[in-house]
Order: C-alpha cells, then structure tokens, then sequence
C-alpha cells in the first residue's frame, strides 16, 4: 500500500512523490501540491473531512478523496 | 504618451490578495455592478482619473488561482482574456499578487504573461515585506520577468500613484511572452500545434484546444479544429501537468535569485487562532455564537431603523394627502408609490446589518475556516460551508439571506441556497403562526410543562428547515449545472478587516438591493394596490350601498367606515380574484375571503391578517385578540361550521410553511440570478407544494 496525504496524522509530515498525475485535479498542482514538496497536515475537520495542510508555503484545504491521491513518503 | 482617451484595464489576480482593496482605491464609488450575460457573477467595474487626459475603465475579474478555470466564476477570467472581440477585452492587465505569496502568485502572472497582453504586475502589501522579513530585488525581477512591477499597499493607499503612472505608459510594455516552455514540453506537439493554429500566438492556442468547451466566444469551426487535433493528441491532461511543473521550476530559480524571506521567530499568530477556531468542540460553539449574533442583530438591531422607517413612509403619505389635491394621481401617490417605496426601504437596514457583518467575515479570513468546519455536513445537501449563513439568516427575512449566499464561490451550490432559503420560516410568517396557533391549538401542557402550541411553533419551524435541505439535495442530483470537481481551498492568513472594504461592500450591496429587486418590487406593489383599491360596480357605489345597508349607522361614525373599507375591499378587483380562485382553495378548507388574504399577503406575508381584519371589518385592527376572537365566530359558509377549525387552521399553517408568497424575495431572486426561470420554479414549485399539502391536511383532518 501506498501512503497518502490522507494517511497522515495531525502534525506529520510528508513528501510529495513522483505524483501519478493521471488521478490528479490540474489545480491541485496549480496551488503548489508539486513532486518533491513537503506537506504538512495542520489540522483535520471533525467529521474526519476536509483536510487542512500546509505544502510549500501554501494553506490549503482539501477533501480527503483527493487528499488520498497524493503519494508521498512520510518524513 | 496618454493619447488614447479612455484606458481600459483588466484587475486580475488570486483571492485574498487584497484585488478588491484597491480596487476600492482605485475607483471610490465610481462603481457599477452589473452581471454577465446569462450568469450571476457579478460584474463589477469602476472608472477613475490616470491624469487630467486620461480616465480608465477598470474591470474586476473574479478572483483566480489561475487561468484555467474549475468554476464559472473563474471562467469569465479567461475568456475575457482570450478574446479580443469582447467589450471587455482590456488595453493591459493590472495582476494584483500577494507579497507573502508571491511564489503562487506568479503562476498566475507567468501564465497571463503568454497571452502577449502588456501587463503591470501590481506586488500588494509590501509595508508587510519588513515585518514578515521579505526582501526582493525588484530591478532584478522587473528584467528576469520582464515586466513592469509596482510595489503598493492597497489598505494604506501607498504606491496607487506609481501604479497609475505605469498604467498610462502601458503601450511601451514588453508584451513578449517569458522563457517559451513549449520545446520542454513536448516539442513535437507544439510544432504540430503551431502548424494546426497558425494565425494564434502559440500559449492561445494552447488555451483553445484545453479550454475550448469554456471559451464562449469561439465559433462552430474553430470547436470543430480544436476537437479534431485533441482526437489526434490525447495527452493533453499530461502536458497541462507537465506545464504546470515547468511553470513553477521557471519562478523558483527566479524568486531564488531575486527574493528572499528571513523568517522570523516562529510567533505563528495562525496557528493559534486556528487551534481555537477550527476546533472540534470551541469552533463549533464559537461558529454558532457567531451565527447566533449575526441572526440577534438582524432581528434586534434592525427593528428600530426599520419601525422609523415605516412610520417615516406613514407620515410621508398622511403629509403628500394633505397637500396634494384629491384624484387618481394623488391616491396613486400617496397608497401606491410612497408605501411601494417605503416597501423597499424598509429591507434596507437587515441587509446592511447582514453585510456588515458577512464582509468582516470574510476581510478577516474566518468564512474559509467556516467552509472547513461546515463542509462534511452540508455537502451531503449539495450545499457549502458558507450556505450555513444564508440558511440561519433566513429565519429573519429571505431578502438579505438570498443576497448573502453572494459569496458562496460555486454558482450551483449558490443557486441551490437562493432556491431553498424561503423555506425557512422568516419572521414575517410569525404573526400567522402565531393567530391561527391561538385559534386552533388549545393552551394546554404536555406532562405539565411543555407547552402544546409553543410545540406547534417549533414543528413549524423544524418542517421549514427540513424541506429546505430535503429540496437541496433534490436539487443536487437534479440540476444539469457544472459543479467544480474537486474542492481546494486556500486558508488565507487572518487580517483585521478594512473598514473602507466593509463599507463598500454594504453600500454595493444595498444600491444592488434598490435598484435590481425595488424596481420590480415596486411595481408590484403599485399593482397590487391598484387591484385592491379598484374595482367594478359595487366598488364605485359601495358608499352608497353601504348606507342602505346600514341607515342605522351615521356616515362619520367608525363603525362606518370600517365597514366601508370591509365592503370595498370585497367588491374590489382583488374582492373579485378572491371569488373567482374560491372553487380552487375550496378543497384547503378556505373560503373567498381567505382567498383575498391570500392574494394580498403576496405583498408581504404579515398583511394576510391585516387583510382579514379589514375583511371582518374589526373595530380594533391593531388588537390581535379582538382579531382572533372575529376570526373564531366566522362561520364557514359551506358547511355551517367554524371556518377557523382544526383542518382549515392546520391547511393554512402548512400553506404558509411552503407557499412562495413574498413579491420581495421573488423579485431578489430574479435579481440574484438574473432571469426569471428560477423565481418562477420557486413561484410554482413552493406552492404547488404548498397546495398539495394543504389539500391532503385538509382531506384527512376533516
């Protein structure tokens, strides 16, 4: 199995892999979700959705059905 | 230089990047706003002074991440941008960016730059850049990308003259495009891309073969070349990406020469304020504390202004009486003009209440965390986060409810809220409630302390909201309308609100309010009150009919003309609807005399018992018991009973709770979306409902 986005905890950190960029909505990139960036997720909602992370300076939300397209290796 | 007498500039830039604080700088109040055809995104552009020869139109894009679109909204960005045919196409671009951002930002700018359209990139903040620790070479960014670059702080008014006098020197912008990515790539689709659209700058052509679908402007033929070379390339989506990260390798090894940021210690003001308002337990309750202030001040705050108002109106028709000599004009004026007008302004103070506080809302950054709060829940209902606000606000009045999902970003999701608002029980619906509860509802307890009509008033309530989100997720799965696919939002950084944004926002509002909905408003106030005020034979002798049947009762006398009133009413264009729609709400349980409330509480719901008062020709109008007691003796005149009894009072409740009976809302609807298809659903769908539920009430009650 793949590790995600979604699998991340409160506080942890990841780096964005190589992104399988078939799966991936083009304005995720947009917003700097980019290979080889680090994510951190700051907060999840309290109905475990959306997502609230941090990636390459940028403060984002996203839901987690895209959070779970975002391979990454946990650092 | 400044030989062309009117410039015309397009403001572009991403959310939160302070666009709208200068355009508010830029303009004053020189603002119109408009809509684009067929869409309800506002159309916002302002005009102001680049020197004494110069003046500029100024057109403020919809916020945008970038220049493809995912929303309707976004979309307008790109094909204004993208035809030069359009009235709006501008002479140059002003980008606004983030100075803290501006990594992001440049994504954006690199992308606008290839359209080959002169550009000033206008870098927002900047009085930020010491606190935050920021440093930028600007003569070096300025030649790295090309491009003119002002520095200015849109909220402290600095650097506005600098952008203006680069804007007047806008035709000696270099409009060449930055580094051509298209050989890193793919090389052999952009040659075949340049070979297939030879006439178009080669970014342009880009655009047209992946936004083809978005781009109104282009015609059958150029669809049809676009949809034939994407059948011979089928790895657009993949070169998009593969741009997208070209794109950004361009910026860093710019911004690594040219910016730098000395983060200083790590006080994250953010982190904490979002570690209360985003949590699981306070955010909620501060959310709905917040919600709960919100809905006090429409309802408290709003009273005063809002009785001054009335009596103000009041006033104004008893004064134009006096000096106007009597006739049709006069009687015009002063019945149907002055309160048609005092109609409108009488929603004026619930609206600038709910926009002041929905601006500091969103100025200081708390609607996303909003969005992420709400989200789970009210996607279920094909709703958004932010729809919570016009739900809650529509238990005062529709009319500024319906305004405020405005600043919901989807246009299906805000169609969907303006749709389902008016089920909300408003305040205008409580005089109802309240009477016919009085009337039918016995003043008992359950177990001994919960009261049974307080209970009836709650189920109401409750049958109001659960239709609207019933309706919502309706709506969802039924509209054909293009939703975004995947929701990312940017949690912008919390800043305190500009006062001068908060005040522009409520007065762009209000005017949007008078002159989009009052006109309409207006006029349908004049005919009501014409149909109310005229009427055939027995309207025009009703004096002296009534003297016939009352030779008792002398001319002067109150009893009098209540009864006067009583009979013209009856007798009245409106008397007559009220007979003709008789065998139609027969079934509901009502009769002619209700029908005529029904049809003049279009107006406004709380005129139904106004009306009825005058109907029974009470001697007390502003007393609701000697009403009330009226209404118990009514005798229903098909079945010899009492007309106000348990199945008619029950059929009437349940119409009120769906019935779309408000000229005003559904003339802010029209407004809202700019068309009359959706106020008409509303209009037939919400009592249709009404009718089928009265009907059934009725038929099982009875």
């Amino acid at each position: 199995m793949n590790t995600t986005v979604a699998d991340l905890k409160k506080g942890e950190r990841g780096c964005i892999e190589q992104i399988a960029l078939k799966s991936i909505p083009l304005n995720l990139l947009e917003m700097g979700c980019l290979p080889g960036k680090v994510v951190e997720l700051i907060q999840i909602a309290p109905f475990k959705d959306p997502l609230y992370i941090k990636v390459d300076g940028n403060y984002l939300a996203i839901r987690k059905d895209v959070a779970s397209k975002i391979q990454i290796i946990k650092l | 230089m400044g030989d062309k007498k009117l410039i015309k500039i397009a403001l572009v830039g991403n959310p939160n990047t302070g666009k709208t604080s200068l355009f508010n700088q830029l303009t004053g109040l020189k603002q119109k706003v408009g809509n684009y055809p067929g869409i309800t995104v506002d159309r916002k552009e302002g005009f102001f002074r680049l020197n004494a020869k110069t003046a500029a139109s100024i057109i403020d894009l919809p916020g945008t991440y970038s220049i493809n679109p995912t929303t309707l909204d976004e979309n307008i960005v790109l094909d204004t941008l993208l035809n030069p045919n359009a009235s709006e196409y501008p002479d140059v671009i002003v980008m606004v960016a983030d100075v803290e951002n501006l990594k992001r930002n440049l994504l954006l700018f690199s992308q606008l730059k290839d359209l080959e359209i002169p550009i000033v990139l206008a870098i927002n903040m900047a009085d930020q850049m010491n606190k935050k620790g920021i440093s930028i070479a600007i003569e070096a960014l300025k030649a790295d990308l090309n491009t003119e670059i002002v520095l200015i702080s849109a909220r402290k008014n600095t650097g506005i003259e600098i952008l203006k006098e680069a804007i007047l020197n806008y035709k000696k912008f270099s409009t060449i495009t930055l580094d051509d990515l298209s050989a890193k790539i793919d090389e052999a689709f952009f040659e075949d891309l340049k070979r297939a659209f030879p006439k178009l700058p080669l970014y342009q052509a880009w655009l047209t073969i992946t936004q083809f679908r978005n781009l109104k402007h282009l015609d059958e033929a150029q669809k049809e070349a676009a949809k034939a070379f994407l059948k011979n390339h089928s790895k657009v989506k993949q070169l998009q990406h593969r741009e997208t990260i070209l794109r950004y390798q361009q910026i860093n090894n710019i911004l690594k020469k040219d910016y730098d940021v000395n983060r200083v210690e790590g006080t994250d003001l953010r982190a904490k304020i979002d570690s209360i308002l985003m949590h699981r337990v306070f955010g909620y309750l501060i959310f709905f504390l917040i919600l709960f202030v919100v809905f006090e001040s429409i309802f408290d705050w709003a009273s005063l202004p809002m009785d001054l108002i009335d009596h103000v109106f009041l006033q104004l028709s008893s004064w134009a009486k006096t000096q106007l000599a009597p006739g049709v004009l006069t009687n015009l004026i002063i019945n149907g003009i002055i309160p048609g007008i005092g109609g409108i302004a009488i929603f004026i103070p619930q609206i600038a209440i709910l926009f002041l506080f929905i601006s500091i809302l969103e100025e200081t950054g708390y609607m996303s965390r909003v969005v992420f709060l709400m989200d789970k829940i009210m996607r279920v209902f094909g709703l958004n986060g932010k729809s919570v606000v016009p739900l809650m606000s529509g238990t005062a009045c529709a009319i500024p409810a319906i305004m405020s999902a405005r600043n919901i970003g989807s246009w299906k999701e805000r169609l969907i809220t303006i749709l389902v608002t008016p089920f909300i029980t408003c305040s205008a619906r409580l005089p109802i409630y309240a009477i016919i509860i009085a009337l039918i509802i016995p003043d008992k307890r359950l177990f001994g302390f919960i009261s049974l009509q307080a209970s009836v008033l709650m189920a109401l309530y409750l049958i109001g909201f659960l239709t609207a989100v019933l309706s919502a997720y309706i709506l969802d799965k039924t509209l054909k309308i293009r939703k975004k696919k995947f929701f990312i939002i940017e949690m912008p950084n919390y800043k305190i609100p500009s006062p001068k944004n908060v005040a522009y926002a409520i007065i762009e509002k209000t005017k949007a309010f008078i002159f989009g909905a009052g006109k309409i408003i207006l006029a349908l106030s004049i005919v009501l009150w014409f149909l109310a005020s005229n009427g055939p034979y027995h309207f025009k002798n009703a004096t002296q009919i009534v003297k016939q049947e009352n030779p008792e009762l002398p001319e002067s006398s109150t009893a009098f003309t209540k009864k006067l009133g009583s009979y013209k009413l009856q007798h009245s264009y409106i008397g007559t609807m009220g007979h003709i729609i008789e065998p139609l709400i027969k079934p509901l349980g009502y009769d002619w005399k209700i029908g005529i409330a029904l049809i003049s509480s279009f107006a406004a719901r709380e005129v139904f018992v106004g009306t009825l008062a005058t109907i029974y020709s009470v001697e007390n109008e502003g007393d609701t018991k000697t009403i009330r007691e009226r209404m118990k003796n009514e005798i229903n005149q098909n079945t010899g009973k009492p007309l106000f009894d348990f199945p008619t009072g029950m059929s009437l409740l349940l119409y009120y709770v769906f019935a779309m009976q408000c000229m005003s809302t559904l003339a802010v609807v029209k407004r809202e979306t700019n068309s009359w298809k959706w106020p008409m659903l509303q209009l037939f769908f919400m009592t249709g409902l009404a009718y089928l539920v009265s009907f059934i009430t009725y038929t099982v009650l009875s």
